[in-house]
């Protein structure tokens, strides 16, 4: 199946000389959410902002569902809902009139039955004539997808779209995504927590200094880039490794009680057998065994720390 | 062509007029009514007749286009720089709609209520002078273009102002100085020579000149010329725009 978004050599360099995007290439699947990942200045805002026709990009080229974004920028827009990382909305409008505004504004005809509909599955309906200004935080970032729902489009972004938010309306805003992409929208969401990248999306992607570093699966992440370590208590101390040993990643502890063994993991597989039969071997006595897993969150802050 | 868009920032920019119908009706009417009686009555009455028509009547025309020309700028500058303040601009950026829509939406809200503004100005002027318009179509003409071609500008000023000074700035230093100066409230004929050829240089001369024609078939220039300043500066404004979306200056990084 054709990619929704696929993206090229995508470059974005600001007036104040800042490279924003170095060569991004990305294909982002129908119907899949994908999260990105990355710290402040990863270029997370810049790319998805450049998608949706914000910010003009340099150099590389962007198609949505086999449309230019710049040639063809209306059949794309049409197709994009984007919600934006700011609370930026209208302090005097109403919500009934400011989402209505956004539909129109995306060339979509009159339909108060849509609208009504829309804000009653975002829980907006009661609060449909108060003015944006007199809503909670929450509620007014809840305005914020309805209009970016407002035009039925086939793909939405959210940036950073939990940030700030309490734990509830976090867990809420997880559930409408899901909602959103069990009717067939991609979802393309930022994100700086690792849990909510974790908890819903098919796919990560990792930005660090503008440059996409990887995107996959959350399983192959873990597959590919987790480590686990091996941590061996020993009966008695002993003053160094084992010969036998020294072609493992192992290091010893401080007190000679502890063998810690890092391991990566190839093709879900680990030498931790091997390991265990050499100390065995060796003569040592194995009090306890520790084995720890590197999470979603360590091969992150992994990437980015070697990219830094 | 999005039609939708366009009439929804239409629309949407009415309705900012709409909601402060008392102040954007009150504050005319009430300015009119006080250049009326301190120009018209209390100073009008000691100045002779210019050409043939009573200075409280001669005043009615430079006196619309003194609203005219500051409310247009006003409207349609503050309507786009509010939504680039607010960073509510992201939502039209991102939105299947040329430029050149936004431009019609919201330069053509901003010279719909400068229309209605002038309107309410003559009909509160009628309150004081008899008018009669020689030529109800130019006039019509005049201040539609103008109001459109101020808009215009307007607009560049909403677009070019990164702050609210900026955005106070050129109406003030700038388009009230010549408004004053450019023969809303007396004839150049008035002025000693090297004046009257200075005037000249003020393109508002050409627009209350034309306007007061149509009204009292007198003016200072022509108003072949009238008509050909104030498609030169719509077509000056319409170019700075052009390439203000061309480029993306300062909407888009």
């Amino acid at each position: 199946m054709n990619p929704i978004i696929s993206i090229k050599d995508l470059n974005k360099i600001y007036a104040t000389g800042f490279n924003a995007l170095k060569n991004v290439n990305l294909e982002i699947n129908r119907g899949e959410i994908i999260a990105l990942l990355g710290p402040n200045g990863a270029g997370k805002t810049t790319l998805i902002s450049t998608i949706c026709g914000i910010v003009s990009p340099t150099s590389g080229t962007v198609h949505v569902d086999g449309f230019d974004i710049i040639s063809d920028f209306r059949k794309t827009r049409e197709m994009i809902g984007l919600v934006p990382q700011e609370l930026t909305l209208g302090a005097f409008e109403t919500v009934w009139g400011t989402v209505r505004f956004s539909r129109g504004l995306f060339g979509s005809k009159r339909d108060d039955d849509y609208i009504e509909k829309l804000l009653k599955d975002l829980s907006l309906f009661d609060k449909k004539d108060s003015e944006v200004r007199a809503l909670s935080g929450g509620m007014k970032r809840r305005v914020l997808i309805a209009k970016a729902l407002s035009h039925q489009p086939k793909i939405l972004f959210l940036d950073e779209p939990t940030a700030g938010v309490d734990v509830e309306l976090r867990k809420d805003m997880w559930k409408i995504i899901h909602d959103l992409s069990s009717k067939g929208v991609t979802i393309i969401l930022t994100t700086h927590y690792i849990e909510e990248a974790e908890e819903i999306a098919n796919r990560v992607g990792v930005m660090n200094n503008g440059e996409l570093l990887l995107v996959e699966g959350k399983d192959q992440i873990m597959e590919n880039l987790g480590k686990k370590q091996l941590v061996i208590e020993l009966k008695e101390s002993t003053k160094k490794i084992p010969s036998s040993l020294e072609k493992y990643n192992i290091e010893l502890s401080q007190n000679g009680l502890q063998l810690i063994y890092n391991s990566e993991i190839k093709d879900g597989e680990t030498d931790i057998s091997n390991v265990l039969i050499e100390i065995t071997n060796s003569g040592l006595l194995v009090k306890d065994l520790k084995i720890e897993k590197s999470s979603l969150e360590d091969i992150f802050v992994d990437l980015v720390r070697v990219e830094s | 062509m999005n039609f939708v868009a366009i009439r929804i920032i239409y629309l949407h920019e009415m309705g900012r007029f709409w909601q402060t119908l008392g102040q954007s009706i009150a504050s005319p009417v009430i300015s009119t009514a006080l250049y009326f009686v301190v120009f018209g009555s209390a100073i009008g009455s000691r100045i002779a007749n210019i050409e043939g028509v009573s200075y409280g009547l001669f005043i009615v025309p430079g006196l619309t286009m003194l609203s005219v020309l500051t409310q247009s700028i006003s409207n349609a500058s503050f309507g786009i720089f509010f939504p680039k303040f607010t960073g509510t601009i992201y939502e039209i950026l991102s939105a299947p709609v040329s430029f050149y829509e936004v431009l019609i939406g919201f330069v053509g809200a901003a010279a719909t209520k400068s229309l209605i503004l002038a309107t309410i100005i003559l009909a509160t002027a009628s309150l004081f002078v008899d008018l009669n318009i020689a030529h109800p179509f130019w006039m019509l003409s005049f201040l539609v273009l103008t109001c459109i071609a101020f808009s215009l500008f307007g607009f560049i000023i909403g677009l070019w102002a990164d702050n609210f000074e900026k955005l106070q700035i050129i109406p003030l230093l700038i388009i009230t100085p010549l408004v004053f100066l450019g023969g809303s409230f007396y004839s150049i004929s008035m002025l000693p020579e090297l004046w009257q050829k200075v005037t000249l240089f003020n393109p508002v001369l050409y627009l209350v000149s034309g306007f007061r024609w149509s009204f009292f078939e007198i003016s200072d220039v022509s108003v072949g010329i009238s008509l050909t300043m104030i498609f030169l500066f719509l077509s000056i404004c319409i170019g700075v725009i052009g390439w203000m979306f061309k480029t993306g200056y300062r909407l888009k990084q």
